[in-house]
């Protein structure tokens, strides 16, 4: 099952370096949204708090943007049926869970460096910082993943996305605000043991459920 | 991957009672038939008669609304999982990656089913697209894209051969192609054509009518 999903995974990597369906509207959203940011601010320096936010906030809002791709770009081009018929529901979901982790990854490793780059912001405590981002990304991209799958055979794709990933996200996104902001003040390991229990647990959650789910969902 | 246990004679494909509705309305109902290794079939009837739905349904694309379909592999049940590693599919809504080579698309897909690239070279000549086989599928004509799907559905040497039109878009030589394909497969697998053409009705032995719902063999 691995291997099939690798071979997906590098099939999407393959496609969208020659399609740029999700690469494009990313960075495009990227850039506007950071140049809002610096525009609106000037001089000003935000507080943890609100850097925090802000972050996931651009981080969440992206993603929205890149991440349904998988699925939905399958179905407008009518080729999910040569994936229905090459490997199983597991395997899908899996190359493409894989594929939205590694472009989520990438995302947010640009949306950050543009965002220390132009806020001046002063993480304090760096490796935890990562740790944070890290697992905040692995659990939106499980959780975009599934919704990718669910609403790529809908009418109204884009209204969808947001709408239905913001309140399974909702968890997520608070502990990972809050989680965040501490590491950015210079928090240690055990004032952020909890949200870091609570982040590992809903991916663990999400992504159970997802692989239980996915065949339900791929092929009908 | 899956390939030849059909040669051996022991693939069986049991309908009982199938029924598919759209919307509450039934599209065909109560249709059985057998099919076993060796044969050929024709899916016969009007336009909406569910010839299209019964292919999928066959193919494990689609679910029936009531009813069991079940593909036996030397009499031991295939589970539904596992159906499309027997299944090679040709259909008018089925696409192929637009942004990749001919050679590329059946490298793609030799690479998710876990079988190796051996048998790619030999397809692409067989189905007449070897000279272009570095092309983008984009710049391909409809009818060399009705190639290359004849290509993906015989690249793994199903036991189940399902095809939806397959000559539609084929020049005559393109035609002559898929005969011999035909003839071939229908020696030691199942073959089932959906169509209301009078030449790909000749290919095959049997025939089952959807306005009628009855399953013949034709007279000889």
């Amino acid at each position: 099952m691995f291997k099939q999903a690798l071979a997906i995974c590098r099939k999407d990597f393959n496609s969208e370096i020659r399609t740029r369906y999700a690469v494009n509207a990313l960075l495009m959203f990227i850039i506007v949204v950071i140049s809002v940011i610096k525009f609106s601010l000037g001089e000003d320096k935000l507080s943890s708090e609100l850097n925090g936010g802000l972050l996931w906030i651009i981080i969440f809002f992206a993603t929205s943007n890149g991440l349904s791709r998988v699925f939905v770009a399958e179905e407008e081009r009518g080729t999910s049926l040569v994936l229905k018929l090459s490997a199983s529901a597991q395997s899908v979901f899996l190359g493409k869970l894989i594929f939205n982790t590694l472009l989520t990854f990438i995302i947010n490793l640009l949306i950050i460096i543009l965002y220390i780059l132009i806020t001046g912001l002063d993480i304090k405590s760096p490796g935890l910082f990562s740790l944070v981002i890290g697992l905040g990304n692995f659990g939106l991209s499980s959780v975009m993943t599934i919704i990718a799958a669910l609403i790529s055979k809908a009418s109204s794709k884009g209204t969808l996305y947001p709408v239905l990933s913001f309140p399974l996200l909702l968890p997520l996104l608070l502990a990972s605000i809050s989680a965040t902001w501490l590491t950015i003040e210079g928090a240690g390991f055990g004032a952020i043991a909890g949200e870091i229990q609570m982040m590992v647990s809903y991916t663990i959650v999400v992504i159970t459920a997802s692989f239980l789910l996915f065949e339900l969902v791929w092929n009908d | 991957m899956q390939g030849n246990s059909a040669a051996q004679g022991s693939i069986k494909l049991k309908a009982e009672n199938l029924t598919r509705k759209f919307d509450r309305k039934p599209i065909f109902e109560d249709v059985s038939f057998t099919l076993t290794s060796g044969s050929s079939t024709a899916i016969t009837g009007r336009n909406g008669s569910g010839k299209s739905t019964l292919i999928k349904i066959i193919s494990n694309l689609l679910s029936q609304s009531s009813g069991e379909l079940s593909l036996f592999d030397a009499d031991k049940k295939v589970k539904r999982e596992n159906v499309f590693k027997y299944i090679g599919f040709v259909s008018p809504y089925l696409n192929l990656y637009d942004e990749f080579t001919g050679y590329e698309n059946l490298k793609i897909i030799s690479d998710i089913r876990g079988s190796g690239h051996g048998n790619i070279d030999n397809v692409l000549k067989r189905v007449g697209l070897f000279p272009r086989k570095n092309d983008l599928l984009k710049i391909y004509s409809s009818g060399m894209k009705q190639r290359l799907k004849i290509a993906f559905s015989i690249l793994h040497k199903p036991d189940v051969l399902l095809l939806d039109e397959p000559t539609s878009n084929l020049d005559i030589d393109g035609i002559s192609i898929v005969d011999d394909i035909v003839k071939e497969y229908k020696q030691d697998r199942i073959v089932i054509i959906a169509t209301n053409d009078a030449h790909e009705r000749s290919l095959c032995e049997n025939e089952i009518n959807l306005n009628e719902n009855i399953s013949k063999r034709k007279e000889q």
